[in-house]
C-alpha cells in the first residue's frame, strides 16, 4: 500500500509529461505550412517499423543436400523386386511342336493331325511354284540381306515385290517391311505425332495399341465395330473445335479383327471420314488375299475405290504364306515412310527369298481366283456344322476366315473362361487329332473383348476335315462344358 | 572420343548454315509459286507441317543417290550395285538394268555367311522343302517347329546362359521385351548412344528413362546413386527395379562397351543389366561368343543378353538369353511371342548351321579360320587407315570402323567418288549421328581377302586426298632395309 502510491504518482507524472510533450506544438517545426505535432512522429516511427519488417526475407529453413554417407545408406537399404514374377502353378508353358510344314495336314509327336491353327488361308504352304522361286532366290542371294534398306540392303527383288503389290492393289506405290507386326507399329508413329487426334476401335490388337502409344497422340476409343458410336465420337471431337482444322486426324480400324473375327463396314467408315475430314488407316492383315472378288481386300469387297483409303497396311504372314509386311497409299504417304518410319530405317530388310515368295504368291492369286471360292465354301460349311455346338456360339462374321467361338455363358472371369477353352483344345488334340487354338492375351494387352476358340480356315481343307473338327468339338465341349450349359 | 578441331567445326557450321539459308530461300519461292495454284485437298491438315520435313526436302534430297543403293546379287565381299539415274535433280531415282561390280565395305557380313555357303545352303534348301517359307502362325499357336526348339537350345549353349527365346526380327525383340520386364514405377538407365529399338522399347514400357554419358561407368554410378537416393519423381517412393541397358559394339562408333566396370557398378547398386549384342555376337571373342568372352566377363553376371542373327549369321531374327524363370515368364507374356508370326524355318536352319560352323561341330575348322580372319582383317585395316592420317574411331578387334568426314559436302563427294572407283562405302549423316559429326562407316568381313583390303586402302587413300579428310599427319612409309643399303 505504501509502495503503490509513489508508483502511481510516478507513473501519472511521467504520463502527464509525455502527453504535454506530444501536445506541445514544436514552435520551430513548421514544414510546408503544417505544424509538426507529436503524433506525427509516432506515426512516422510506426511506418518505418512496418517498412523494415516487410523488407526482410521470410524465414526459410536452409536446404541441406544429402551427404555421401546418407546416400550410401539409402543405396544399401534399397531392395529391388525380382526381374520376373514367379510362375503360377499349373500355368501352361509347353506348346505343341510341329514336325512338318504347317499345312492343313501336319505331324505332331509322330501322329498326323488336322491343322486349324495356321492362318494359311489360300493353302499356299507347300506350293511347288513358291518353293521353287524361293530355292532360286536362296542360291542367288543367300538367306539374309545383311543391312538396312538405306545401306545396301535394298535388293532388286524388294523393289520388284513393292511394284507387284502396288500393281495388284491399284495404288501408286508400296513399301515393304521386314516383319508383320512391326508394320503397323512403325506406320502409326510415322504419321501421328504429339497433338494429333486418333479415333481407334477398342478391339484392335496389341501391335496397333503399341503404335498408338508410341505416337503420343490423343487416342479416343469407340465401341467395337459400332458405327453409331464412331459417328458420335467424331461428332464430339469436331464440334465447336475451331483448331480441329489444323491438326491431323486419323481413324484406325482393322478390316478383320483378330480378337473377334468381325469385319469393319468400310463404306460407312468412308462416308463418316469424308463428312468429318479424317484420314483412315486400315490394317488389312487377315483380309488381303481373302475378301473381294479377286482377293484385293476390303475395299474391293465393299466396292469402295482404293484411293479413298489413305493408308493400308498388311502383314504378309497370313494369306500370302510368307513373312514381312507392306504399306501402301499415295506417293506422298509411301515416300514419307522411307525416312521417318523407324521399323523401316533402323532395321535390316526382308530376306530376299521371302520377297520372291510374296511375288509368286500374288502371281498365284492372280492366276487362280477360284481358290477364293474354295475358301468361302469351307467357311460356310464350317459355320453350318458348328451352329449347334453345345455351350459355344459363333461370334465372327460369316465371311471371316477366322471362325471365333465363344462361350454361350461366360463363367464371369476371363481366366476361368480361358482355362475351360484350353481344356477343350487340349482334349480335341489328344483324342481326335485336330489342332485348334484359343485366343491368347498378353499382360500388356489392353483389349477387353471376350476370349474364345479360333479356327483358321484354309482353302486347302477338305470337307472331311471340316466334318471331323465339328464332330470333335461337339463331343468334347459337351463333356467339358456339361456344368455350364 | 572424337576431337573436333576448331577450324573444321567452323567450316562445317558455315556449310550447314549456307544450306539452311538456300533451303529457306527455295521454300519462300515455292510458297510464292504455290500461292496461285489451288490446293486440291481441302480441310485435311498436311502430313508434314512447315519445318518438320525441311531437312528431308532441302538437304537430304540433294544427296539421295548416296543412300538406298539397290544391289542385284548377294551382299558378299564383291557385289553388283544397280545404276540409277534421275531426271529431276534427285527427287526421284529410276533404276536401270546396268550393274557395276564393286567391293562391298558396307554390309554387315562379319563372318562371310551372306552368300550361298557350302555347308549351310544345302541344309537350308532341305528345310525349305520340308517346312515351307513360313508357318503362318504365331509361336504359341502352331508356329513352333522342331527347328525352333533346337535353335533355342543351341543359342543358349553358345552364349552360355541356361535358356533362350527366339523372335523373327531384331527390332521387335527390343521393343517388345523391355515393356515385359519393367513397367511403371521402374527405372531404365540407358547409354546415350543406344539404338532406336531400345529407345522405342523404353518409351513403350511406361517406366522412367534416364541417360548416362556414353561408355562412362563413373557417370553411371553418379546417376544410380542420385536416382536411388531420390526415388520416383514427385512421389519419392523407392523404385521397383532398375535396369541398365548397354550395347556390345556401338554401330556408329565402333567402340566396345566397358563391360567389366559397368557390371561391377550394377552389382554394387543391385541394378539389373541388359546387354544388346547385335553387332558383337559371332564377330568378336576367341570363339565368337561376343564381348563377354573378349573382355573376360562371366555370362552369369549379365542378367539378360540379347542379340540378332542378321549380322554375323547371315539370317534374320533376334534372341534373348537369360535364366530359365525369365524365359518362361517371357514365353507366357511377351507380345512378340504371342502375337507375331514365328521365324521363318529356313532362316532358323541357317542360324543353326552357322553356329555349328562357328563351333566347329560341322567337322571342319572353317569357323576358327573365319574368326581369325576377321580379327586380322579388322586390326590390319584399322592400323593402315590410322597410318594414312585418317581419323578413325573404334577399338581394336572391332570390325566396325567409322572414318570422320564432318563437312556435309564431303559426304556425297566421298561416296560418289568411291563408287566411281568400284568401292561401295556407307556414309552416315544427321539424324543417325550428331549434326557436325558425319562419317563414313566401314564394315570388314571375314570374306575379304588381303588383295581386297589393299585395293580398298588404295582407293580410300586416293579419294581421301581428293576430298581432304586426312585430318592427322600421315606416317611416312618405312624404307626397306635392302633399299637403305643400296642408297648408301
Amino acid at each position: 500500500m505504501d509502495m503503490a502510491l509513489p508508483v502511481v504518482n510516478a507513473t501519472a507524472a511521467v504520463l502527464a509529461r509525455v502527453t504535454a510533450a506530444f501536445n506541445a506544438p514544436f514552435a520551430r517545426a513548421v514544414v510546408f505550412g503544417v505544424h509538426i505535432d507529436g503524433h506525427l512522429v509516432v506515426e512516422g516511427l510506426l511506418i518505418a517499423v512496418i517498412v523494415f519488417q516487410l523488407s526482410r526475407k521470410s524465414y526459410k529453413p536452409p536446404k541441406k543436400p544429402l551427404s555421401e554417407k546418407e546416400i550410401d545408406e539409402l543405396c544399401d537399404e534399397w531392395e529391388p523386386e525380382p526381374l520376373c514374377p514367379p510362375i503360377k502353378d499349373g500355368a501352361r508353358i509347353n506348346t505343341p511342336m510341329l514336325e512338318s510344314a504347317a499345312a492343313p495336314h501336319t505331324t505332331i509327336d509322330g501322329k498326323e493331325i488336322i491343322n486349324f491353327a495356321s492362318a494359311n488361308y489360300l493353302g499356299l504352304i507347300g506350293n511347288e511354284k513358291i518353293i521353287d522361286s524361293c530355292v532360286g532366290s536362296l542360291e542367288k542371294y543367300g538367306v539374309g540381306s545383311c543391312g538396312p534398306r538405306g545401306f545396301y540392303g535394298t535388293i532388286d527383288v524388294h523393289l520388284d515385290c513393292e511394284a507387284k503389290i502396288a500393281n495388284f492393289l491399284g495404288t501408286p506405290d508400296s513399301i515393304l517391311y521386314s516383319y508383320g507386326i512391326s508394320t503397323i507399329f512403325s506406320v502409326i508413329p510415322a504419321f501421328c505425332k504429339k497433338g494429333d487426334i486418333i479415333v481407334a476401335d477398342e478391339g484392335v490388337h496389341w501391335a496397333v495399341q503399341n503404335g498408338l502409344h508410341l505416337s503420343r497422340s490423343t487416342v479416343v476409343y469407340f465401341k467395337h465395330n459400332d458405327m453409331a458410336s464412331l459417328a458420335h465420337t467424331l461428332e464430339k471431337l469436331t464440334r465447336g473445335n475451331k483448331r480441329a482444322e489444323k491438326i491431323r486426324r486419323y481413324i484406325v480400324v482393322e478390316s478383320i479383327y483378330q480378337n473377334s473375327g468381325q469385319i469393319a463396314p468400310l463404306d460407312e467408315i468412308v462416308r463418316l471420314k469424308e463428312k468429318y475430314r479424317f484420314r483412315v488407316i486400315l490394317e488389312e492383315s487377315h483380309s488381303f488375299g481373302v475378301l473381294g472378288q479377286s482377293g484385293r481386300g476390303l475395299a474391293e469387297h465393299y466396292g469402295v475405290p482404293i484411293d479413298k483409303i489413305d493408308i493400308i497396311t498388311a502383314g504378309m504372314g497370313n494369306a500370302l504364306a510368307t513373312d514381312g509386311g507392306f504399306c501402301t497409299g499415295s506417293v506422298r504417304v509411301v515416300d514419307h515412310q522411307r525416312l521417318s518410319s523407324s521399323g523401316y530405317v533402323f532395321s535390316a530388310s526382308l530376306p530376299p527369298y521371302l520377297a520372291s515368295a510374296a511375288v509368286s504368291a500374288v502371281n498365284y492369286l492372280e492366276e487362280n481366283p477360284s481358290v477364293l471360292a474354295d475358301l468361302r465354301n469351307n467357311i460356310a460349311l464350317l459355320h453350318k456344322e458348328l451352329s449347334d455346338t453345345p455351350g459355344l456360339e459363333i461370334s465372327s462374321h460369316v465371311l471371316s476366315p477366322i471362325v471365333f467361338l465363344k462361350l454361350k455363358k461366360s463363367t464371369g472371369s476371363s481366366n476361368t473362361d480361358l482355362d475351360l477353352l484350353e481344356t477343350i483344345a487340349e482334349r480335341v488334340l489328344k483324342e481326335d487329332s485336330v489342332f485348334i487354338v484359343t485366343s491368347k492375351r498378353s499382360s500388356l494387352d489392353r483389349c477387353k473383348l471376350s476370349v474364345g476358340i479360333r479356327l483358321f480356315v484354309s482353302a486347302g481343307h477338305t470337307e472331311s476335315d471340316i466334318f471331323k473338327v465339328s464332330s470333335a468339338l461337339k463331343r468334347v465341349s459337351a463333356s467339358v462344358l456339361s456344368d455350364y450349359i | 572420343m572424337v576431337r573436333l578441331p576448331y577450324t573444321t567445326a567452323l567450316t562445317t557450321l558455315f556449310s550447314y548454315g549456307l544450306l539452311f539459308a538456300f533451303g529457306q530461300l527455295r521454300d519462300f519461292f515455292r510458297k510464292l509459286i504455290d500461292w496461285f495454284k489451288a490446293k486440291n485437298v481441302k480441310g485435311y491438315a498436311p502430313i508434314c507441317l512447315g519445318l518438320e520435313d525441311f531437312y528431308v526436302r532441302r538437304l537430304y534430297l540433294r544427296i539421295q543417290d548416296c543412300f538406298g543403293r539397290p544391289i542385284a546379287s548377294a551382299p558378299d565381299a564383291w557385289f553388283d550395285v544397280v545404276e540409277r539415274y534421275s531426271n529431276d535433280s534427285n527427287k526421284t531415282l529410276k533404276r536401270t538394268s546396268n550393274t557395276t561390280r564393286c567391293l562391298n565395305l558396307g554390309s554387315y557380313n562379319y563372318l562371310g555367311f551372306a552368300a550361298a555357303d557350302e555347308y549351310c545352303t544345302p541344309l537350308v534348301i532341305e528345310s525349305l522343302k520340308k517346312y515351307s517359307p513360313s508357318t503362318c502362325s504365331v509361336r504359341v499357336d502352331g508356329g513352333t517347329t522342331k527347328l525352333h526348339n533346337e535353335l533355342e537350345e543351341l543359342v543358349a549353349r553358345f552364349v552360355g546362359k541356361p535358356s533362350a527365346i527366339l523372335f523373327g526380327m531384331g527390332y521387335v525383340t527390343n521393343s517388345a521385351i523391355i515393356p515385359c520386364l519393367v513397367g511403371k514405377g521402374g527405372l531404365i538407365i540407358s547409354d546415350s548412344l543406344n539404338h532406336n529399338s531400345i529407345v522405342n522399347g523404353a518409351r513403350g514400357s511406361g517406366a522412367t528413362v534416364r541417360v548416362f554419358q556414353h561408355n562412362s561407368p563413373a557417370h553411371l554410378e553418379e546417376v544410380l546413386r542420385e536416382q536411388i537416393a531420390f526415388g520416383q519423381p514427385r512421389t519419392r517412393r523407392p523404385w521397383k527395379k532398375i535396369i541398365v541397358i548397354v550395347e556390345g559394339i556401338y554401330s556408329m562408333e565402333g567402340e566396345l562397351c566397358k563391360l567389366p566396370e559397368i557390371i561391377a557398378v550394377c552389382k554394387k547398386y543391385k541394378a539389373y543389366t541388359y546387354l544388346d549384342e547385335a553387332h558383337s555376337i559371332g564377330a568378336v571373342g576367341q570363339s565368337g561368343r561376343g564381348v563377354c568372352e573378349l573382355l573376360g566377363v562371366d555370362p552369369a553376371d549379365v542378367d539378360i543378353m540379347m542379340g540378332t542373327f542378321t549380322k554375323s549369321f547371315g539370317s534374320c531374327g533376334g534372341y534373348i538369353a537369360a535364366s530359365r524363370e525369365i524365359i518362361q515368364h517371357l514365353k507366357m507374356s511377351c507380345p512378340a511371342h504371342l502375337y507375331a508370326t514365328s521365324m521363318s524355318p529356313p532362316a532358323v536352319q541357317q542360324v543353326i548351321s552357322a553356329i555349328k560352323v562357328i563351333l566347329g561341330e560341322d567337322g571342319s575348322n572353317r569357323g576358327a579360320q573365319k574368326l581369325a580372319r576377321i580379327r586380322e582383317n579388322s586390326n590390319f585395316f584399322r592400323s593402315e587407315l590410322k597410318k594414312m592420317g585418317f581419323e578413325v574411331l573404334g577399338d581394336n578387334d572391332s570390325p566396325v570402323m567409322p572414318i570422320m568426314l564432318y563437312n556435309p559436302a564431303k559426304i556425297p563427294a566421298f561416296s560418289r567418288e568411291c563408287l566411281r572407283q568400284k568401292v561401295a562405302v556407307v556414309t552416315v549423316a544427321f539424324p543417325a549421328t550428331p549434326l557436325l559429326l558425319a562419317r563414313a562407316r566401314i564394315c570388314i568381313s571375314a570374306s575379304h581377302t588381303r588383295e581386297d583390303l589393299m585395293k580398298a586402302l588404295d582407293v580410300i587413300s586416293r579419294v581421301g586426298d581428293l576430298v581432304g579428310i586426312k585430318y592427322f599427319p600421315a606416317e611416312p612409309p618405312k624404307i626397306a632395309e635392302a633399299d637403305h643399303d643400296k642408297l648408301e
